[in-house]
């Protein structure tokens, strides 16, 4: 059993996975395959359960309910040291009382691999600290730290490298850079990582799927672009990056468009970005998406009349603007310092147009502070 | 009076020194005193002199060769044992304990509540003829059916290594406790199973523990004579027995200023031995 399990390769496949503490389901029936070769990340605000799911298939933790495959092999209840898997852990959990070189060295040495020495040597060259080996963790800066717990997991070439909330210790600057160097060795081992954040810019920046999780669930699953531009809860819409919700009823259908009341105002969208379930919905339009005109200059696409410019911060790039609009309702609006015209003034009367193609429709019973009141600075225990 | 910033660490230590000064560094002048001194001719039982008489050592050390190598015995066996049963406690008190943890503390340390020889005394009892121990050991042939425990050498290791138990649990559990389990979980996920772990992680990080553990039971263990003269016989007599019977009832005060001084220099250079031999290492 134990033989067959440490070289399983292959797709990961959660099954009906659920973790309870008590009468809290901490992971909540959650069914999932991850692609062998993938960069995946599993996102979520603190105690959505993406890491009670990554310490399941680490083998740390044991399942209520549900079962873990890695190829065609059954690893739910297989002892984490007879899993394919390695964990960078949050904290990197390196040992304090051997050296880097031994630290990298250990899963070698427990697995009996013969040429150690040149095996670490390698790793210690991908993650350019060659010159450290002789070092005691403590020596090392956070950094540097993180550098090592990579690579003494990914010397051991698992099938799936698990990575816990791996930048969240870095300030912000080195976790940019690391979140491209990340990747860069991520494509350069070619093995499966798993990534656990709460950082929704770190999820879109390294991964090529984003599962989001709340409340033990998966909220929705795709590429960073698809749940951008397209979410389907309230919940994703807030979590990853901001959204203006308009409650809105559908009035009928134009071909492959649908068209939409919003307090009084029509407005067009296609079809296929409406996750509604009935005529209620929300429109769903990003902040960068909007565009700002003043009362009586013409625009474009699907136009919403009668705003007035409550509040402007310029910020470098863009200028952000919250517009009242006549419902009551303050939308908020990035636009970029790109085209030489003069930005809005607190007070001007404005109407709001944007492309009808950005639109995304929610259900319209969607809780619309969904994800919003979560700090995604926030530190990362869950 | 205006005490400048730079003043105050030194006011700060002034009591502490003042401590140890009148308490440890004038009693170790004053022993050393004693300790090559000399009865004065005619005078009474008690009076002694200055004669400088460093023969003195040699006379003690030569005529208590067995009692002080005994107490090293005695000592390095409660030690070991102690660290034995220890061990596990600490570590199950430190991992496995959850919320009970608070209360395991207390009961390791809740013999200090009654007198040091009220529970040595116990130990009598429950190692004599009446206890329990005898009659179930005899039952079970483990000891022959004359055999006692009382007034022998196991009775005086088995009462050190109870009395100095807590000295060994609190200090291992301190360094257990700090261990990051997760670096525990990173042995695991890195292909050691849980005898590797232990082996390989658990207890390198432990070793300040043992070592401060094993000092706090092995230096008091070696200059006791209570559980010797409670619990022992004259054939199981300590160092520590020899040095009371002199100043107490010989009143023979250089020869027991002389012994406290070789043991407490022997002592001194094994305790020094030891730290070089395993709490060099860099730790955390």
């Amino acid at each position: 059993m134990s033989n067959e399990a440490i070289s399983a390769r292959g797709d990961l496949r959660l099954t009906r996975l659920t973790k309870t503490y008590g009468d809290f389901n901490a992971v909540d029936d959650l069914t999932l395959t991850i692609p062998k070769g993938s960069f995946f990340a599993l996102l979520g605000p603190s105690g959505c359960g993406k890491t009670t799911t990554l310490r399941m298939v680490a083998g740390l933790e044991e399942p209520t309910v549900g079962s873990i495959h890695l190829g065609d092999t059954d690893i739910t209840t297989t002892r984490p040291y007879q899993r394919p898997i390695n964990t960078v852990f949050q904290n990197y959990a390196l040992f304090p009382h051997l050296s880097i070189f031994e630290n990298i060295a250990f899963g070698l040495r427990r697995r009996g691999v013969k040429d150690v020495k040149e095996q670490v040597d390698k790793v210690l060259n991908l993650v350019e600290l060659p010159h450290l080996a002789a070092r005691k963790p403590t020596q090392l800066s956070g950094g540097q730290q993180q550098r090592i717990a990579l690579a003494r997991a990914i010397v051991n070439r698992p099938a799936l490298l698990l990575l816990d909330e791996p930048l969240g210790a870095l300030d912000l600057k080195l976790r940019r850079q690391m979140q491209i160097e990340l990747k860069w060795i991520q494509r350069e081992v070619g093995l499966t990582f798993v990534h656990v954040t709460h950082d929704q810019e770190e999820a879109m920046t390294m991964a090529d799927t984003i599962a989001v999780m709340n409340e033990g669930r998966i909220e929705q699953m795709g590429s960073p672009a698809d749940l951008y531009d397209n979410p389907e809860t309230a919940f994703v819409a807030n979590f990853l990056g901001q959204s203006n919700l308009i409650k809105g009823k559908i009035e009928g259908n134009d071909g492959d468009n649908l068209i939409v009341d919003l307090f009084g105002q029509k407005i067009s969208m296609p079809k296929n970005r409406s996750h509604a379930l009935d005529n209620s919905l929300y429109a769903g339009i990003r902040p960068e998406k909007f565009r700002i005109s003043l009362t009586g200059t013409p625009t474009r696409g699907n136009t919403l009349a009668g705003g007035h410019i409550e509040d402007v911060s310029y910020i470098g790039v863009s200028t952000q603007y919250v517009v009242s609009m006549p419902w009551g309702q303050e939308l908020m609006v990035f636009e970029q310092n790109d085209d030489g015209v003069a930005p809005f003034d607190k007070g001007d009367e404005v109407v709001i147009s944007w492309e009808p193609n950005f639109t995304f429709g929610l259900h319209g019973d969607e809780d619309i502070e969904a994800g919003t009141e979560v700090n995604p600075e926030e530190p990362v225990n869950e | 009076m205006k005490i400048s910033k730079a003043q105050v660490p030194y006011l700060l230590l002034f009591p502490g020194f003042a401590f140890l000064f009148t308490f440890f560094v004038l009693p170790i002048i004053n022993l050393a005193q004693t300790s090559t001194q000399t009865p004065i001719s005619g005078g009474d039982t008690g009076q002694y002199t200055q004669t400088f008489a460093f023969s003195n050592y040699i006379h003690a050390f030569t005529d208590n060769k067995d009692q002080f190598l005994r107490s090293f015995v005695y000592a390095t066996l409660a030690t070991i044992l102690a660290l034995a049963i220890s061990y596990p406690l600490a570590y199950a008190i430190a991992f496995k304990s959850g919320k009970f943890k608070n209360i395991l503390l207390v009961l390791v340390v809740a013999p200090f509540f009654t007198s040091f020889l009220l529970r040595t005394v116990a130990w009598k009892q429950i190692l004599g003829e009446e206890g329990f121990v005898v009659p179930i050991l005899r039952s079970l042939h483990i000891i022959g059916q004359q055999t006692t425990l009382t007034s022998t050498a196991f009775a005086v290791v088995t009462g050190m290594t109870y009395n100095f138990l807590p000295f060994m649990t609190l200090p291992l559990y301190a360094s257990l406790e700090r261990i990051d389990p997760r670096t525990i979980e990173a042995s695991g996920d890195l292909y050691a199973n849980g005898l590797t772990t232990f082996r390989r992680v658990t207890l390198p990080l432990s070793v300040p523990g043992v070592v401060a553990g094993t000092l706090l039971t092995f230096i008091p263990a070696a200059g006791d004579y209570v559980n010797a003269s409670i619990l022992g016989s004259p054939s199981t007599k300590m160092i520590g027995n020899v040095i009371e019977s002199r100043y107490f009832k010989i009143v023979d005060y250089p020869t027991a200023a002389a012994l406290s001084f070789t043991l407490m220099v022997a002592i001194l250079i094994l305790v020094t031995l030891y730290i070089r031999k395993a709490g060099t290492e860099e730790l955390v």
